[in-house]
């Protein structure tokens, strides 16, 4: 594949006594947007997981191209209601793992946060408290995050949760966008709806097994 | 005037503010990120083990400062284990920990029959119980934490807010929580003698309620705790003498005081 940034080679993962994912085969390039579906409880999380590191396989490997960056977005984290975090430091975060022993943000950083803010819409909440926006611009928030942590691959871990149909249209609008630009793309997605295939390719997760589609053969044989 | 003077006159007393200032400083930096990500229990779950632990210490007639704080750190990494493991139920057993450890120290000073032990001093604290080897080492924890603090400030607020997102961006926040357990053992063991190890986890929750109360950005929850904690134990131990009260009781009630005017005066900073 061309330009591949993440690639996941035989990757079986699992908690104690339980496999959830078997034997996953996957390659992600510049520029796709890759749906992963799968029922409940069928290890899409994990399978995601596993992609960042978050759990260590029981056997198999992942491989990330030399400079790729994952940018997360994850499931419904239950922030403390009562957090006092502004905007601004919420974002900020994403760069963490671009200042290796740096301490303190450079103005370019702070630009940078600025940029991102602007491209998602959300230039006024810079100061507000994070715990006091709504639904929708929390997740804006999460997604400048992210963006702060790549410009190559970012993972979406069921971002559309909780989000009213207006604000899911918007925030899939915004991610058909970045992926024009040529950022890949990962979303968890419930399924339900064929319009949350926004995708180019699908990753289906059954019995711990995980199938590749493209959107439009996914669609052929399932919907 | 001259009352605070007479009263910064004697040793004790200069022990007991140095450590005391410091030691609250340290609880309040490390009160902020336990409070939110609601692990703040560890603090009482510590205390009470401390003074089983100095309870022992004592009728064995070892050093009581070491043997705590050897079993503390124990404890803590123990504390650490279980709210990590989903097996178990996390606060429960944090629970048994704490009332066992109190029970056997209780047992063991009461069958250590000859041995001379102000139980109270150690449940409720005593100022007269603060050596300067705990005031040196209270400034030292105090200067190394803060130290620490500015070093890795943005992943303290990183692993706090978020600690997913934290590990997908390479922080470790396995030794993060190590580093904040190892901390919270040296506060309570330090902590324990002023405040005792029924009151010395309010040094690490109040402020930090407090500020949360306050404050808009995670940099001013850590700078209001550390102003409202070295406030509180300051207001504390000068009423304290003035009144002839209990020190730990009323830096702690001075602490309850501020919180309930904090949440009157909801985020104004």
């Amino acid at each position: 594949m061309k330009n591949e940034l993440l690639k996941l080679e035989k990757l079986t993962l699992g908690f104690g006594d339980n496999v959830v994912i078997k034997s996953a085969d996957l390659k992600v390039g510049q520029g796709d947007f890759v749906c992963v579906v799968g029922a409940n409880g069928s290890g899409k999380s994990t399978l995601v997981k596993g992609a960042l590191g978050l759990i260590k396989p029981r056997s198999g490997k992942v491989v990330l191209r030399d400079g790729v960056r994952i940018g997360y977005l994850p499931q419904e984290t239950n922030f403390e209601m009562n957090f006092s975090a502004t905007v601004r430091e919420v974002v900020m975060s994403g760069l963490l793992g671009k200042m290796g022993r740096r301490i303190f943000y450079k103005p370019a950083d702070y630009e940078l946060m600025r940029e991102k803010l602007k491209l998602l819409g959300i230039m006024d909440l810079e100061s507000v408290v994070f715990s006091e926006l709504s639904g929708g611009q929390k997740q804006k928030v999460l997604l400048a995050r992210a963006l702060m942590a790549t410009a190559e691959l970012l993972v979406l871990d069921e971002p559309s949760n909780n989000l009213d149909y207006k604000s899911r249209r918007e925030f899939y609008e915004i991610l058909l966008g970045l992926n024009q630009t040529g950022l890949a793309i990962i979303m968890i997605t419930h399924d339900l709806d064929a319009e949350d295939l926004i995708g180019n390719k699908v990753v289906a997760i059954q019995d711990g097994r995980v199938k590749a589609f493209t959107t439009a053969e996914y669609m052929e044989k399932f919907k | 005037m001259s009352t605070l003077v007479e009263m910064f006159s004697y040793d004790f007393m200069v022990r007991a503010l140095v450590a005391g200032v410091a030691i609250a400083l340290v609880a309040a930096l490390i009160g902020v990120p336990l409070v939110l990500r609601r692990s703040s229990m560890i603090g009482d779950g510590l205390s009470h083990t401390a003074f089983g632990a100095v309870a022992v210490a004592l009728v064995a007639g070892v050093m009581p400062t070491f043997l705590a704080l050897l079993i503390v750190l124990m404890a803590a990494f123990v504390i650490l284990w279980i709210s990590r493991n989903r097996k178990v139920y996390s606060d429960a057993m944090i629970a048994v920990l704490s009332v066992s450890s109190l029970a056997v120290g209780v047992l063991v000073i009461s069958l250590g029959g000859g041995v001379n032990i102000d139980l109270n001093s150690y449940l409720f604290g005593s100022i007269l119980a603060v050596g300067w080897m705990d005031a040196v080492m209270s400034v030292v924890l105090a200067v190394m934490v803060m130290i620490l603090y500015i070093v890795l400030f943005k992943r303290i607020f990183a692993v706090t807010f978020d600690a997913e997102f934290a590990q997908s961006v390479g922080v470790k926040v396995g030794l993060f929580d190590a580093i904040f357990a190892l901390i919270c053992a040296v506060v309570v063991v330090i902590g324990m003698k002023l405040l005792g190890a029924l009151l010395i986890s309010g040094l690490i929750i109040f402020p930090a309620l407090t500020a949360m109360r306050l404050t808009k950005s995670f940099k001013c929850a850590i700078i209001v705790g550390c102003i409202v904690a070295v406030v509180a134990f300051l207001v504390g131990l000068i009423l304290s003498f003035l009144l002839t009260l209990p020190t730990g009781a009323t830096v702690i009630v001075v602490n309850l005081v501020i919180f309930l005017v904090a949440v009157v005066f909801n985020r104004c900073l």
